[in-house]
């Protein structure tokens, strides 16, 4: 069997295609259906899907996926069950894993990077993890064949920016806005800023996470980005108790708003 | 070619860190992308006013007409005769807010201001870096917010009332354990928000670099000085041994910074439901590498102690470095020992000392004649005085059997 394609190749080819990218978050676990959502999000035409690996201490998270953290770990959720989840579920679209670094540093790198590559996993996002400490991990991703994505933030200055595109794999993460995640009244200004400061200046698709909360805002965000990661949204109608043909339902909406952005 | 390799040379120790903020393979700084700019502001300003002679005279010009500087070295004679051991106590709790913590944040508001920032946001445990932060914020007229985990909000009543006195916001925080560690993610999320105009006013020798490093400088006067009115007590001699609680640890990294190039053995005091160096293992929280609780999955353990200061699941970095290269020696104290040393010392010397360094004294208490020979000399550093906990105290007493 052939490796599956890389996730950046996969994204970038989308993009170049003329196609908006689309990347929702779940907190794998927070939720007995979690994995029928990403079922969900997937047929619902997202172009890779985001799962959250919960952690005890989600500093980068606000109150929603702070709450779908602790719930998933109550539920007894661990890196090894997801995985395991994850490798049998044979899902027609990239997934790529979110967690804090301490996950990644207590299995050792190279072993961590191991187990998502063996459950079929293409990407990762380590936010706490910033440029200068992240070598080691790039390393073992990269000989897995797992893409380490890197942030940039509104407060990165522009040389510092230009270093963490050198290295980026996967997609270029931009923060929408200084802060935690979590849903927000408007678009903050900084969601356009960082997109239009990053244009043309990586091979690598621009998404713009963090902050992201309706399918209006995802539209607007479109209009200078590459895409969107959408997740507080998403998580917080799932701990309410809508069901996973809701959530895909409101995919679907994300999705018709970038296609026509 | 010889066949002998030349030894490495030994790592310096309790020096600067440089750029990577490393304390052997501990430190470093593990933030989100967010707030790396923000600590590299920081790293700059404190490197720039540390080397600024001005800087230091207002520092310590503060600390002596303001905050009590410099605090006495007070020998115990009772407590010495009773234990066979020569007991000295570095008197912090007779600083400024009834601890060490007002050292540290007093250089760090300075800094705010140098960096143009009127906002000052903390963790607090025990309440007593709260109340030094809003003690802070007041005298250089800044905005402050405090984040405190509810069990905490509870055991201390007293100084979130202080809090507010001296006007300061009091956030308390109900996730996770609801103590310390949780504050700490708080006041984080708080900063990545508010980062161009608020400095985050971090208590203890953790977080990311330069906090582990720079909290160190501040509180190295506790040991500078203690190691000056030592040889003045002592005849010319250092003490034999040198012990201090560890929460984070930055009243022992103060104290320590001043014996670790003497012969003195330096002792750290955990809390045991609390201890990092005896129970964790290396990991990553809240900015830094160092020994934490936590599981196989590498989840944080929670903490347990009576002690809201010392109820912390992790050690500063610099601490699991002396700890792995042998330069201190960590060990625990429980909650049992801890209330009788706080009990014995108020009876023998006349001084009621707060939880935290009650953990010291435990451990001197339990030892004296076991492993401190009789006849030697013992520092401990007194971090704090005892008037918040009186009425835990008061409570657990009633309680016991
Ligand atoms: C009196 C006192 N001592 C010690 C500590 C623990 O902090 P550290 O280990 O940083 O000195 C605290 C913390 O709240 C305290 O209030």
């Amino acid at each position: 069997m052939a490796p599956p394609e890389r996730l950046g190749t996969v994204l970038a080819a989308k993009r170049e295609a003329g196609r908006k990218l689309f990347v929702p978050y779940v907190t794998a676990g927070c939720h007995p259906a979690w994995l029928e959502v990403v079922g969900e999000l997937a047929a619902a035409g997202a172009d890779a899907i985001e799962v959250g690996l919960p952690f005890s201490d989600p500093m980068m998270d606000g109150p929603t996926i702070q709450e779908a953290s602790r719930q998933a770990l109550e539920r007894g959720t661990t890196t090894a069950s997801v995985l395991d989840q994850l490798a049998r579920a044979d899902l027609p679209v990239p997934i790529v894993v979110m967690t804090y670094f301490n996950l990644v540093h207590r299995a050792g790198e190279a072993r961590f990077a191991g187990r998502l590559a063996a459950a079929g996993v293409r990407g990762a996002i380590v936010p706490d993890l910033p440029l200068e400490e992240s070598g080691p991990w790039r390393d073992a991703a990269e000989q897995a064949r797992v893409d380490p994505v890197l942030l940039v933030a509104p407060a990165t200055p522009p040389e510092r920016a230009k270093r963490i595109l050198a290295v980026a794999r996967g997609f270029v993460y931009a923060v929408g806005l200084m802060g935690v995640t979590g849903e927000r009244q408007a678009l903050a200004a900084s969601a356009t800023a960082v997109a239009e400061r990053l244009r043309g200046r990586s091979s690598l698709p621009v998404l713009v996470g963090v902050g992201v909360s309706t399918p209006a805002q995802a539209a607007q965000v479109a209009q200078v980005a590459d895409g969107v990661v959408v997740g507080s949204a998403l998580v917080r109608r799932l701990l309410e108790g809508d069901d996973p043909a809701a959530l895909g339902k409101l995919a679907r909406a994300f999705r018709a708003a970038l296609d026509d952005a | 070619m010889s066949a002998v390799q030349p030894a490495a040379a030994p790592e310096p120790l309790m020096a600067d860190p440089g750029p990577s903020g490393r304390f052997g393979p501990f430190g470093g700084r593990y933030v989100p992308e967010s707030l790396v700019p923000a600590c590299l502001e920081l790293e700059a300003a404190f490197r720039e006013a540390w080397d600024d002679p001005g800087f230091h005279q207002e520092l310590d010009d503060i600390l002596r007409v303001y905050g009590g500087r410099p605090t006495p070295v007070t020998p115990c004679r009772r407590l010495s005769a009773q234990l066979g051991v020569e007991v000295l106590l570095k008197r912090e709790d007779l600083c400024h807010t009834g601890s060490h913590k007002l050292n540290n944040v007093v250089g760090q508001a300075l800094l705010a201001r140098r960096m143009g920032k009127d906002r000052l946001v903390a963790e607090t445990g025990a309440g007593q870096h709260g109340v030094a932060t809003a003690t802070a914020a007041a005298l250089f007229g800044m905005a402050c917010t405090v984040y405190m985990g509810e069990v905490d909000v509870e055991r201390q009543a007293l100084n979130v009332f202080r809090m507010e006195l001296l006007g300061a916001e009091v956030r308390p925080v109900g996730s996770g354990s609801r103590t310390l560690k949780d504050a700490v993610n708080e006041a984080l999320r708080d900063w990545v928000a508010t980062v161009d105009h608020t400095h985050y006013c971090l208590g203890s020798v953790m977080g990311p670099h330069p906090y582990p490093w720079m909290v160190r400088e501040f509180q190295r006067v506790i040991g500078d000085e203690a190691r000056e009115q030592c040889r003045t007590l002592l005849g010319g001699r250092d003490p034999d041994w040198v012990v201090a609680c560890v929460g984070g640890g930055s009243n022992a990294a103060g104290t320590f910074a001043g014996f670790v190039h003497t012969s003195a053995r330096l002792v750290g005091v955990e809390a045991a439901g609390g201890s990092a160096m005896g129970h964790g293992a290396p990991g990553v929280l809240h900015g830094m590498r160092s020994m934490l609780l936590q599981d196989e999955d590498g989840q944080i353990g929670e903490a347990h102690s009576v002690s809201a200061g010392l109820d912390y699941p992790g050690i500063g970095p610099e601490h699991a470095q002396l700890g792995s290269v042998g330069r201190a020696e960590y060990v625990t104290a429980d909650d049992r020992e801890v209330l009788e040393a706080l009990q014995l010392l108020a009876r023998t010397e006349g001084i009621v000392p707060a939880l935290e360094p009650a953990h010291a004294l435990a451990f001197v208490v339990r030892e004296a004649g076991r492993r401190i020979p009789s006849g030697a000399t013992v520092l401990v550093t007194l971090s704090g005085r005892g008037d918040k906990d009186v009425a835990q105290v008061r409570e657990l007493l009633r309680g016991a059997p």
